[in-house]
């Protein structure tokens, strides 16, 4: 039986088409040891438990605390192992067998092992845990019972032995790998997570790059340098301190000041401006894409929108120069649901330009020449109700009336999740960035039909089997070798979709990290499309002896 | 008083309960779903039914409400859904920077109020005496949110006087507690200016000037003491109005208090934290209340409990 | 519940006196009040005219091409907000909001107060004690918590803004009422009414509620002022009046981000917010001291 037997050299060259890479992340040779770095933030730190959290601000504080089978290169959305040394593939794409690195131990200094990897899936599947990551693990056999509760454990999870781990798909599942990188299959020690019990994520222990050192609820956590960490020479940093409760506009003015280093909620638009004319604070400003699309849902079952004229008229109504320029031209229009920094953009696929009389005309085909009126739900924090306010008059000018509803962004959910809830939802604030870099991950819970339910968040509730077929299909190229051709997949069912036109996509959001002048490292790690805002296991400060 | 009191404390307790039985139904009505905010975008259908039963939220409203009353007699607020730990950790953590947010307030609110009072009292009918009933009436009117955001625009970031946000030091505290304080002020000027007037025109105080003692002398030593007695008791009820203002002004400064914790919690649903949070600041009125129902006929015996 | 502030001193027996209005007019105070008031809702009233744009129109060289709000200039007298609209005819209409909102709001909560206030404070007993507890746990409740949690509840529209506004605000009214009311129903001339058999409802309305016409305006004209602060505070959240009706209190919420480049933005509709509370402050004061004398200088 042929497999796919990838080492870690083999598989980066494979990911990367070349023919030579290094073995695994290595420590930047030129990097500086030592010291320590701010980070600021407003929002709490919710929880640090692999396993729950699931806010952009704690996604990447948690894969310094803890790792998990695979990881990204810093700064790509390249796959490479992390704890595991090497991997291999059934030829039919259901096997997954990890072999794993010696010598990696938790913060509290046992040695991690296979055990504690299927501990750790076992638990996010475990029902009790109400983990929002357990659905990631569906393609594993023996799922459906563990996620009852029927069953102790996914059954088609095997200790080979304590070094090697099997896992047992019911399908072909391309995506398998980015499921090992996300936060939630990263390992934890089973002592530590029963002793603290739900307080688990309130003090984490995992095999991360930085050990927690200090949390003051509501206003700072410190994490300090595991000097244990099984990368030799990786992290870079001390400590780095988080100060939570810090409004972006205070966080720009302490970083001018030289109070802090890296404002974690970005720079706040009324200074962007004053940033980005200033050629001292401008060179420190790095700009980056982001897995991200910000779109208009219309509900293909609320009356006009069943009609994909009507659909269409609406994409060709948006005027994305403007909405863009609302928010200080801190996105790129979009034309499709993917963002460009994602495999399988249509590089070539153009979209609805934008054009008021032939939407006019669209409208008056469909039998709507006198408009309509409608609902346009937003979430209401800034700038949401601002660019839904554009969009009402992009709309107006064609005939549609549409009144916004701003409510909470519970609400908003609430509503999409409802089968005639909302004719028209705007994403912004809620959705959508991907959890991994894969094409696939912009299609299931948002495009298909698998998401078109009662509580979904494919709020179009658009249901194409057609294309379910085709996405399934898609994902069962489980050969890296054959990535080009997946892509391309994906690529013909997203263009399809817009013929459909559920969507209006309307931008992708970019990034625009502001660093302080002592932060170093190459400015991929500052846009890192994995970790956000920074990669903290590898930037490192130039002013430590 | 025994009898009084157990009988307040009693009724301030069946009020608590009344207060948690209405959040409870208003939250409990809210059109979101807490549990699809736990169960986060990536849930299966299945997880989210999985979850809602382990939290009972698939139960009828009146044992969802007794199971919380039970808990809550038992001291026991509950776990917050997003953050997984106990409320009453979380709260606790963030009551410290609300308390002393409050007592900043009292603080300003005591020494302009009282001051502004008191000058208005002995220059009574003057143009002095019109200009600070005036912008006591200003103060009572202005929006604590633009109050908070003019102060923090002139005074944080033309003057750099003080910080722009954050928490720590007593610099962080001056502006927020000064913008809570601004409307409670005008109210104290008033009081205090009725107050004034009232003991200055009592017997005591002219028999005092007549037997020739400074003005100033009479004013401090015997006027202001009867004076401020009456409205020493306000402080207790000004809790609530405190309690009131604090989602506002810790969002506008950025102060890690329960009004910052129970603004988030609003967002995302989070009814253990939003049921605490309430439940702490109706308990802060109740008590205040009770503390100036006590101090009053203590200060003044013209004032018999009820 | 307290015996210490409650405006509870001796109903006034007489009548609203000819002349009151003439009286206000007197006082600088009120007449300052007075003014702003005719000049808001003349504002209001006259805001199509008064302005060549439309509250909702985004004009295209109403934004800097990054996006930038306007600073106050000769076309856009007090420069434009975040989406290129005209401040000045925002702050306008949002004065039909914030009138709305002071009447409709305040007044369901003078009627809601007004009721059970003097239902409480006529009949005693157990429906007086049922309703003063659940006006006493009212007073309890953290007034804004509840507004923002009932505005959650509902879809909000400027009814139900108006409505959450009351449900929330009827409480102090109640326990004036009632106070006044129940000093009222010892008097002699109630006392009489009732022994030559006068119905409960007829004793209520015309004997007892014509003695608390004063005190029913006064607290109605102070009450728009809280009103006021109220609905602009909730906009101010985001949970109040929906975009893109303009309120003085969304038009801050919508452009504080920028408040420090562009602090017009928060000063012209907060100083409008301001005035008008204010003006209904000072002749709800002076209302009370022509109307009420009793109370002079009570909270």
């Amino acid at each position: 039986m042929k497999t796919y037997l990838v080492s870690t050299v083999a598989a980066a060259a494979l990911a990367l088409g070349l023919s030579a890479a290094s073995a695994q992340v290595t420590p930047n040779p030129d990097a500086k040891n030592g010291g320590s770095i701010i980070i600021t933030y407003k929002d709490d730190v919710a929880t640090l438990d692999p396993a729950i959290g699931y806010d952009w601000q704690n996604w990447s504080m948690i894969k310094s605390l803890f790792d998990g089978l695979m990881d990204y290169k810093p700064g790509t959305t390249e796959l490479v192992p992390d704890l595991a040394e090497s991997y291999e593939i059934s030829e039919d794409g259901q096997t997954f067998t990890f072999k794993l690195r010696q010598g990696v131990k938790f913060h509290n200094g046992r040695e991690m092992t296979a055990e504690d990897v299927k501990y750790s899936i076992d638990r996010v599947v475990n029902p009790e845990t109400q983990s929002p990551g357990q659905g990631f693990f569906a393609s594993i056999k023996g799922y459906d019972e563990a996620a009852e509760g029927k069953a102790d454990g996914v059954s088609g999870i095997t200790v080979v032995d304590p070094l090697t781990i099997k896992f047992e798909l019911t399908r072909p599942d391309a995506t398998f790998l980015h499921v090992m990188a996300i936060n939630f299959s990263h390992v934890v020690p089973k002592e530590e997570v029963e002793k603290y019990g739900a307080d688990f994520g309130k003090n984490p222990v995992g095999t991360g790059a930085f050990k927690l050192g200090e949390w003051t609820l509501g206003q700072r956590v410190v994490f300090q340098k595991n000097e244990d960490y099984w990368n030799k020479g990786l992290p870079h940093l001390d400590t780095i301190t988080f100060e939570i409760g810090q409004e972006p506009i205070v966080a720009l003015l302490r970083l001018q000041k030289g109070e802090i280093d890296i404002p974690g909620d970005g720079i706040p638009p009324a200074k962007f401006q004053e940033v980005m004319n200033d050629p001292e604070q401008k060179a420190r400003v790095v700009e980056g894409g982001q897995l991200h699309t910000g779109y208009v849902t219309m509900n293909v079952n609320i009356p006009p929108f069943d009609n994909v004229k009507v659909r269409q008229a609406v994409n060709m109504a948006i005027n994305k120069e403007r909405i863009v320029q609302l928010i200080n031209n801190r996105a790129v229009p979009a034309n499709q649901p993917l963002p460009p920094s994602m495999p399988g953009y249509a590089t070539d696929y153009k979209g609805y330009a934008y054009d008021a009389d032939k939407a006019k005309a669209l409208l008056a085909e469909a039998g709507f020449a006198d408009g309509f009126e409608t609902d346009l739900y937003v979430m209401n924090t800034d700038p949401n109700p601002r660019i839904a306010q554009g969009i009402q008059q992009d709309l107006a000018a064609i005939g549609i009336k549409a009144n916004i509803q701003a409510l909470a962004q519970a609400n908003v959910i609430a509503a999409g999740g409802e089968k005639e809830g909302a004719p028209m939802i705007w994403s912004g604030g809620m959705a959508w960035i991907a959890d991994f870099p894969d094409p696939s991950n912009f299609y299931g819970p948002i495009l298909g039909c698998g998401g078109a339910v009662p509580g979904g968040w494919n709020w179009s509730w658009y249901c194409n089997e057609e294309l379910d077929r085709k996405a399934a299909e898609a994902d069962s190229i489980v050969d890296p070798a054959k990535a080009e051709e997946r892509n391309k997949a994906w690529s013909d069912i997203y263009v399809k979709i817009m013929e459909d036109a559920p969507w209006a996509p309307v931008f992708n959001e970019q990034r625009f990290t502001l660093k302080s002048a002592r932060m170093g490292g190459g400015d991929n790690l500052y846009v890192d499309p994995v970790h956000i805002p920074v990669n903290y296991d590898h930037v490192y400060v130039n002013d430590v002896q | 008083m025994i009898s009084y009191l157990s009988r307040r404390i009693i009724q301030s307790a069946l009020i608590l309960i009344g207060i948690s039985l209405i959040t409870f139904a208003l939250l409990y009505l809210l059109p979101a779903d807490p549990v699809r905010q736990i169960a986060g975008r990536s849930a299966t259908p299945a997880t989210v039914e999985s979850i809602r039963r382990q939290l009972g939220l698939d139960q009828p409203f009146l044992v969802q409400y007794g199971r919380y009353l039970w808990n809550l007699l038992h001291g026991d607020l509950g776990r917050s859904y997003i953050q997984r730990s106990e409320v009453s950790q979380l709260i606790a953590a963030r009551l410290p920077a609300t308390l002393l947010l409050m007592l900043g307030a009292i603080v300003f609110e005591l020494l302009i109020g009282l001051t502004m009072g008191l000058v208005a009292a002995v220059r009574r009918g003057t143009r002095t005496d019109q200009s600070l009933m005036v912008v006591s009436f200003i103060g009572v009117s202005a929006p604590q949110f633009v109050v908070g955001l003019l102060l923090l625009y002139v005074f944080a970031v033309r003057l750099s006087w003080f910080p722009i946000g954050g928490y720590g030091t007593f610099s962080h505290l001056v502006l927020p507690s000064l913008t809570v304080a601004v409307m409670s002020s005008g109210w104290y000027a008033r009081m205090m200016r009725s107050s004034m007037i009232d003991v200055l025109r009592q017997d005591y105080i002219r028999t005092a000037r007549a037997k020739g003692l400074a003005r100033a002398t009479v004013l401090i030593r015997h006027a202001l003491p009867n004076a401020i007695l009456p409205i020493i008791a306000m402080i207790g009820i000004d809790i609530g109005i405190l309690m009131g203002g604090i989602v506002v002004v810790e969002s506008v400064f950025g102060w890690p208090g329960i009004g910052q914790l129970v603004w988030q919690a609003i967002q995302r649903v989070d009814i253990p934290i939003i049921m605490g949070v309430t439940l702490v600041s109706a308990f802060a009125i109740v008590l205040g209340n009770l503390l100036a129902d006590i101090i009053a006929p203590l200060i003044d015996p013209r004032i018999k409990l009820r | 519940m307290t015996n210490v502030i409650t405006p509870d001193a001796q109903p006034v027996a007489t009548r609203p006196r000819k002349g009151a209005l003439g009286k206000l007019v007197r006082r600088p105070l009120a007449l300052i009040g007075m003014i702003i008031i005719v000049i808001v809702v003349a504002g209001a009233a006259l805001a199509p005219y008064l302005t060549n744009f439309r509250p909702d129109e985004q004009i295209f060289d109403g934004l800097t091409l990054s996006g930038e709000p306007l600073p106050p200039n000769a076309t856009f007298w007090l420069g434009t907000d975040l989406l290129g609209r005209d401040l000045l005819t925002r702050i306008l209409y949002g004065a039909r909001t914030s009138l709305f909102i002071g009447i409709i709001a305040n007044g369901i909560a003078l009627i809601i107060g007004t009721l059970i206030g003097v239902v409480a404070g006529y009949y005693r007993g157990w429906i007086g004690s049922v309703l003063m507890r659940f006006t006493d746990l009212m007073m309890a409740f953290p007034a804004l918590l509840l507004a923002i949690c009932l505005a959650a509840v509902f879809q909000p529209s400027l009814w139900i803004v108006a409505l959450v506004i009351a449900l929330v605000n009827w409480v102090q009214t109640a326990r004036v009422m009632y106070t006044q009311t129940s000093s009222l129903a010892e008097r002699e001339f109630i006392d009489a009414e009732r022994t030559i058999g006068a119905s409960g409802a007829r004793i209520l309305f015309l004997h007892i509620l014509p003695h608390l016409v004063p005190t029913i305006i006064v607290w109605g004209t102070l009450g728009i002022s809280t009103t006021v602060l109220l609905e602009a505070t909730l906009s101010y959240l985001g949970i109040g009046v929906q975009p893109p009706t303009p309120s003085w209190g969304n038009i801050i919420f919508e452009n504080q981000t920028y408040f420090q480049a562009a602090p017009w933005l928060v000063f012209f509709p907060g100083v409008a917010i301001l005035a008008l509370a204010l003006a209904f402050n000072l002749v709800g004061d002076a209302l009370r001291d022509i109307l009420d004398p009793t109370q002079r200088g009570r909270a």
